[in-house]
C-alpha cells in the first residue's frame, strides 16, 4: 500500500490555474490557418423519405466553399459504427449513415453539410438548402413501436426490435407461486439529455502531402475515437492523431463515435483544408446522445418478514433511431447484472427489449444502466416496506448482503469485491438524526405539513473491466488501461496515461500517486493525457474507471521503474538489490543508511549509462497495461429529506445526506466534488429534467430554456461523509467515485417525496416529480 | 462598421459585420478564447464578461453595441500575476471540475461581489442563477464565492 504523504491529501488541483485564467485548451480554442467552418443541416422531421435536396442556392453564396449531401459522402465514410455487439440477443445492427441518404429517422438526423469561410455564412447557407421530404408516420414510445402496425424504421428490422436480451437466474415462477407477498408495478425511467456545458465539436486537419489526419475533438476516449475514425475513413490508425486535452464535461456523451466528427474528418481529407465544426446547444440537445428511457415491468416476490426472494423485470429500452457506439450494452449488461443491488436476492429474471424509435439515439449517460437498476430496486423496496408496514431502513437492513459474505458472488455472476452496507446506513441514519426526524414528521402531519424521508442504499459496478468480461459481453474492445512512466535524467517524471479526465482531476490525483510511489516531489510529476501521438494507448475515461484502472496502471508502471532503479542503485553501490531499502525518494543500504543514492541520482546514472552493466538497458521508463481481475463495487446510503406542499406540489429540500464508500480516497476534496455533482444530476432527474417528445417526434426540450438542468438556487447543500472499505482489486484499494452520486440520488429523492405524500395514499408517481405531477396526484387521491 | 473597444486595458479598432456577436468578436477576432460559448439562448452564462464593469452575456450583445466600451474578460482579471480573489476562491474551494462554465461564473461573481460584498448563501445562489454548471452541483462554487467575499472584505 502506497499510503504515504500525498495519498489522502486534499491537494488543490493543478488543472485549475489554466482553467480559472481562461487558458484552457478546449477544442474550439484551437486555431489553424486556412480553417473552414462546417455546419450541418438537420432534419426537422422525425421520420421522412428524402425526395430531393437542392443545394444550388447554398453553393452560389459568397463564402461557401462546398456543400455535401449524404450521397456525396457514401464513398468517403463507412456507416457510424456500433461497438457493443451483445451476444445471444438476436441483435440487429442499424445502417447508420453519418449523413442520411434516403431516409431520416429522427429530428436532428443530418441531411446536408456546408463548408464556408465563416460561421455566419455557413449558417446562412444551411438555411438556403432546400430539402423536399415525404413525411412518414413516426413513433417515439418504445412500447408502441413494438405493436403491430407501428411505423417501421427499417425494412429489415421487424417490429423495430433491435434485440431481446435475457438473463434468467433461478426458477422465478416457483418462488413467485410460493411467495407470501407479490408486488407488480410499472415504472418509467425517463429520458435525459447529458448536457455537458461544452458542446461537442472537432477541428479536423488532413495534410494531403503526408496523408496524416490530426483531429482535435471533444472525446472521453481519444484512442477509441482514433480506431473508429480509422475504420470509417479507411485511413490507417498510424496516420490519425486524435487530441482532446481539455474537454468540457462528458458524462458519457463524449464516448460515442458521432456523425459530426466523422464528417469533419472526411471533408478535411476531401478538400485538403482544416475543417472546424462546433455544434450549437440545440444540436447538442437533438444530435448528441440521450440517456435512460426505460419502461420497466417489475415483479417482486417476498416473505412477510420483508425478505425479498426474487425479482423479475421486463424492460423496454428506447434505443432511439440508431444504435449508438456502446448503446446495446447499457440497458442490458450494465442494468441486468445489477438487479440484486445491495441485497441477498437469490432469483433474478430479466428480459430487455431494445427498441428503435424516431428519437435521438440513447447511449451511456452518467451511471449508464446502473441508475435504471438502482431506481427500480430502491423504489420497489420502499413500496414493499409500505405494503408490509415496515420501516424503509429496516427492510433494507434485513435484505443486505452481510459484511462477512464478501467477496460475494451475485446470482447474476458478478463478484462484489468488498462491502459493509450496514455501516453506511448506520452512519447516514446518525447524520440525519433519523428517529428525531420521524417524530417531527408525525408532529408536522398533525399540522398539515408534509415532510418525507427517502432512502437509497445502493451498490454500483465501476472500474469497468476486465477485458475477458468485456469480450464475453460482446464489447468490441479491451477494458484495460495503460500508463507510461518516463523518468528524465533530472529525475523529473512524465506520465502518459490512457485515461482522459475531463473534470475528474486526475492530473492531480495521478501526480499524487506517482509522487508517493517514486518518492519525488509532486511538482516534479507531469501528467499527459488526451493525445494519441503522446500516449501509447488508452481506453479512456468513463464508468468510473480512470483511477481504479488507469491509476492502477500507473502505479504498476511506477513499480517497474522503481525496480529497475533499484537494480541500478545496487550495482553502483556494489550491493545486491535486495540489500537496499527505499524511503523518501532515496535508496540506501539496509543497516548502513549513509550509503545511498537519491532517485534523481539514479535517474541521471540511468541516462549517462557510463557505469551500467551490460544486462541493464540505459534509460528509466516503463509501460504497464493494467487489466484488473475484477470490477470494483462502491456502495453507500443516501438519505433525502423534503417538504412537499400539497397545495402547489412544490418540493423543498430540507436535508441531503450521502454516506458513500468508494474504498480508499486519494484526494478527498476531489471525491467530495464528484459526489456533489453526481447527486445534482441524479436529483435533477427525480424532480427537474425531462427530455420530452411530442407524438410526432419533436423534441420539446431542445434548448436550455426548456430542458431544466438545475440552477444553483434549485439545489440543497449536500452533507457528504464516507466509510472506507478498500477493494482488493487494485494496489491502491480505490473503487471509483464518478457515478455514485447519480446512481444513488434519484431514488432517494423520489422515495422522500412519496414518503411525504403517504397520508394522501400516494404510492408512486413517475418522474420527474414536477409540481404539476404532484399536484395532480394529490388532487386525484383527494377527490 | 468600425468599432473601438478597450479589452483588458488594450484598445482595438476593427471593422466588423453589424451582426457579429460580441463573444465571436472576442474569440475569433481578438483570440481571447477564455470566454466560452455553451448555448444559443443566453441561458448558460459561459460567455459572461464585464462591460463597463457590469457582467453581461457576450452572446447576447452585438460587437457594435460595445463600441466605446471597456471590457474585461477572464484573461484580464488577474493583475501583475496575482489572481483575483474570486479566481483564488475557485482554486481553493474546488469550485470547478471541467472548467468550461468557470470563466463566466467567475466574471458573474466578480460583478456580484462589487454590488454585494457580504452576501448570504442564498444571495449567492440567486446571483449565479444565470450561469449553469453541470459538474459541481454548485456547492463548492458557493464556497468559492464566500471565500472571495471574505478575502475582499478583509483586504479592503
Amino acid at each position: 500500500m502506497a499510503v504515504t504523504k500525498l495519498f489522502g491529501a486534499a491537494i488543490k488541483r493543478r488543472e485549475d490555474p489554466r482553467l480559472i485564467t481562461g487558458r484552457g485548451n478546449f477544442t474550439d480554442h484551437i486555431r489553424l490557418p486556412g480553417t473552414l467552418v462546417m455546419a450541418i443541416k438537420r432534419s426537422p422531421h422525425a421520420h421522412a423519405r428524402i425526395v430531393r435536396i437542392d443545394t444550388s442556392k447554398a453553393r452560389a453564396m459568397r463564402g461557401v466553399v462546398a456543400v455535401y449531401t449524404g450521397q456525396d459522402l457514401v464513398d468517403k465514410l463507412a456507416p457510424v459504427p456500433c461497438a457493443w455487439l451483445i451476444p445471444d440477443s438476436d441483435l440487429k445492427l442499424t445502417p447508420y449513415r453519418a449523413v442520411a441518404v434516403d431516409k431520416v429517422r429522427y429530428v436532428g438526423d443530418a441531411v446536408a453539410v456546408v463548408v464556408a469561410e465563416d460561421r455566419y455564412v455557413a449558417q446562412d447557407a444551411i438555411e438556403a438548402i432546400d430539402v423536399e421530404y415525404e413525411v412518414l408516420p413516426a413513433v417515439v414510445d418504445q412500447e408502441k413501436a413494438m405493436e403491430s402496425g407501428a411505423p417501421q424504421l427499417y425494412d429489415e428490422i421487424p417490429n423495430n426490435l433491435a434485440f431481446h436480451w435475457k438473463l434468467h437466474i433461478g426458477d422465478f415462477d416457483a418462488i413467485w407461486n410460493e411467495a407470501e407477498v407479490r408486488l407488480s408495478r410499472r415504472l418509467i425511467n425517463h429520458r435525459l439529455i447529458p448536457t455537458a456545458m461544452e458542446p461537442r465539436g472537432a477541428l479536423a486537419a488532413y495534410n494531403p502531402g503526408s496523408g496524416e489526419l490530426t483531429i482535435w475533438c471533444t472525446s472521453q476516449n481519444p484512442h477509441v475515437h482514433r480506431l473508429l475514425l480509422s475504420a470509417v475513413t479507411g485511413l490507417p490508425e498510424t496516420r490519425i492523431r486524435v487530441i482532446a486535452t481539455d474537454v468540457g464535461g462528458g458524462f458519457g456523451s463524449k464516448i460515442p463515435m458521432y456523425a459530426g466528427e466523422m464528417i469533419a474528418a472526411a471533408i478535411s481529407r476531401d478538400l485538403g483544408r482544416p475543417i472546424k465544426w462546433i455544434e450549437t446547444r440545440q444540436e447538442n440537445c437533438v444530435a448528441t446522445i440521450h440517456g435512460r428511457d426505460h419502461i420497466q415491468y417489475v415483479d417482486i416476490a417476498a416473505r412477510r418478514d420483508g425478505t425479498i426472494t426474487g425479482v423479475r423485470v421486463r424492460a423496454y429500452a428506447n434505443m432511439g433511431a440508431y444504435l449508438s457506439t456502446a448503446a446495446p450494452g447499457v440497458p442490458t449488461w450494465l442494468f441486468g447484472l445489477m438487479l440484486q443491488g445491495a441485497y441477498a436476492i437469490p432469483v433474478i429474471h430479466c428480459d430487455v427489449y431494445g427498441v428503435l424509435t424516431n428519437t435521438t439515439p440513447t447511449d451511456a449517460y452518467r451511471g449508464a444502466g446502473r441508475p435504471e437498476a438502482t431506481y427500480l430496486l430502491e423504489r420497489m423496496i420502499d413500496i414493499l416496506a409500505r405494503e408490509l408496514g415496515m420501516d424503509p431502513a429496516e427492510i433494507r437492513r434485513k435484505n443486505f448482503i452481510p459484511k462477512d459474505r464478501f467477496p460475494y458472488t451475485t446470482p447474476t455472476g458478478l463478484q462484489y469485491d468488498s462491502g459493509d452496507y450496514e455501516a453506511t446506513l448506520n452512519r447516514a441514519l446518525e447524520l440525519v438524526d433519523y428517529s428525531t426526524l420521524r417524530r417531527q414528521q408525525a408532529e408536522l402531519r398533525q399540522q398539515g405539513r408534509y415532510i418525507g424521508i427517502g432512502f437509497s442504499t445502493y451498490v454500483e459496478v465501476c472500474g469497468l473491466a476486465p477485458s475477458q468480461a468485456a469480450g464475453a459481453m460482446g464489447f468490441q474492445g479491451g477494458l484495460w488501461e495503460s500508463a507510461t512512466v518516463r523518468v528524465h535524467p533530472t529525475g523529473k517524471v512524465t506520465v502518459f496515461t490512457g485515461s482522459n479526465p475531463h473534470g475528474q482531476g486526475e492530473e492531480t490525483t495521478f501526480a499524487q500517486l506517482v509522487a508517493d510511489e517514486l518518492g519525488v516531489p509532486f511538482e516534479d510529476v507531469e501528467i499527459v493525457h488526451g493525445d494519441t501521438e503522446m500516449v501509447p494507448f488508452g481506453m479512456g475515461t468513463y464508468g468510473s474507471r480512470s483511477t481504479a484502472v488507469g491509476g492502477a496502471a500507473l502505479v504498476a508502471a511506477c513499480r517497474k521503474v522503481k525496480e529497475k532503479a533499484q537494480r541500478i542503485a545496487a550495482h553502483l553501490l556494489e550491493v545486491a538489490p535486495e540489500d537496499l531499502a527505499f524511503e523518501n525518494g532515496r535508496f540506501f543500504v539496509k543497516g548502513a543508511p549513509d550509503r545511498g543514492m537519491t532517485f534523481q541520482e539514479v535517474a541521471l546514472q540511468a541516462y549517462l549509462a557510463w557505469k551500467l552493466p551490460r544486462d541493464i538497458e540505459p534509460g528509466l521508463e516503463a509501460t504497464h497495461f493494467w487489466d484488473p481481475v475484477n470490477n470494483t463495487f462502491p456502495f453507500g446510503c443516501h438519505i433525502c429529506v423534503v417538504e412537499v406542499d400539497p397545495e402547489t406540489g412544490k418540493v423543498d429540500f430540507l436535508k441531503y445526506v450521502a454516506v458513500d464508500d468508494v474504498g480508499n480516497v486519494i484526494n478527498p476534496m476531489i471525491v467530495d466534488g464528484q459526489v456533489h455533482g453526481g447527486i445534482a444530476q441524479g436529483l435533477a432527474q427525480a424532480v427537474y429534467e425531462y427530455a420530452a417528445y411530442d407524438a410526432n417526434g419533436q423534441l420539446l426540450s431542445a434548448s436550455l430554456m426548456d430542458y431544466a438542468i438545475p440552477k444553483a438556487s434549485m439545489l440543497p447543500v449536500f452533507t457528504v461523509d464516507r466509510t472506507v472499505t478498500p477493494t482488493p482489486v487494485n494496489p491502491m484499494g480505490v473503487k471509483g467515485a464518478g457515478e455514485t452520486g447519480t446512481i444513488a440520488s434519484t431514488p432517494a429523492v423520489v422515495n422522500a417525496v412519496i414518503d411525504a405524500l403517504a397520508p394522501f395514499g400516494i404510492e408512486h408517481i413517475d418522474m420527474p416529480l414536477t409540481p404539476e405531477r404532484i399536484w395532480r396526484a394529490v388532487r386525484e387521491r383527494s377527490s | 462598421m468600425q468599432i473601438t473597444v478597450t479589452v483588458n486595458g488594450v484598445t482595438y479598432t476593427h471593422d466588423v459585420e453589424p451582426r457579429l456577436l460580441l463573444v465571436h468578436y472576442l474569440r475569433d477576432v481578438l483570440n481571447l478564447t477564455g470566454t466560452h460559448i455553451g448555448c444559443d439562448t443566453s441561458q448558460c452564462g459561459a460567455c459572461t464578461v464585464l462591460l463597463n464593469g457590469k457582467a453581461v452575456k457576450s452572446c447576447t450583445i452585438f460587437a457594435v453595441q460595445a463600441d466605446g466600451a471597456e471590457i474585461t474578460t477572464i484573461e484580464g482579471l488577474a493583475r501583475d500575476g496575482q489572481l483575483h480573489p474570486v479566481q483564488e476562491g475557485f482554486w481553493e474551494k474546488h469550485g470547478l471540475q471541467c472548467g468550461y462554465c468557470t470563466p463566466g461564473m467567475i466574471m458573474t461573481a466578480v460583478d456580484f461581489l462589487q454590488r454585494n460584498p457580504n452576501p448570504t448563501e442564498e444571495e449567492i445562489r440567486h446571483a449565479i442563477e444565470g450561469n449553469l454548471c453541470r459538474c459541481t452541483g454548485y456547492q463548492n462554487i458557493v464556497r468559492a464565492i464566500q471565500y472571495a467575499a471574505e478575502k475582499m472584505r478583509s483586504g479592503s
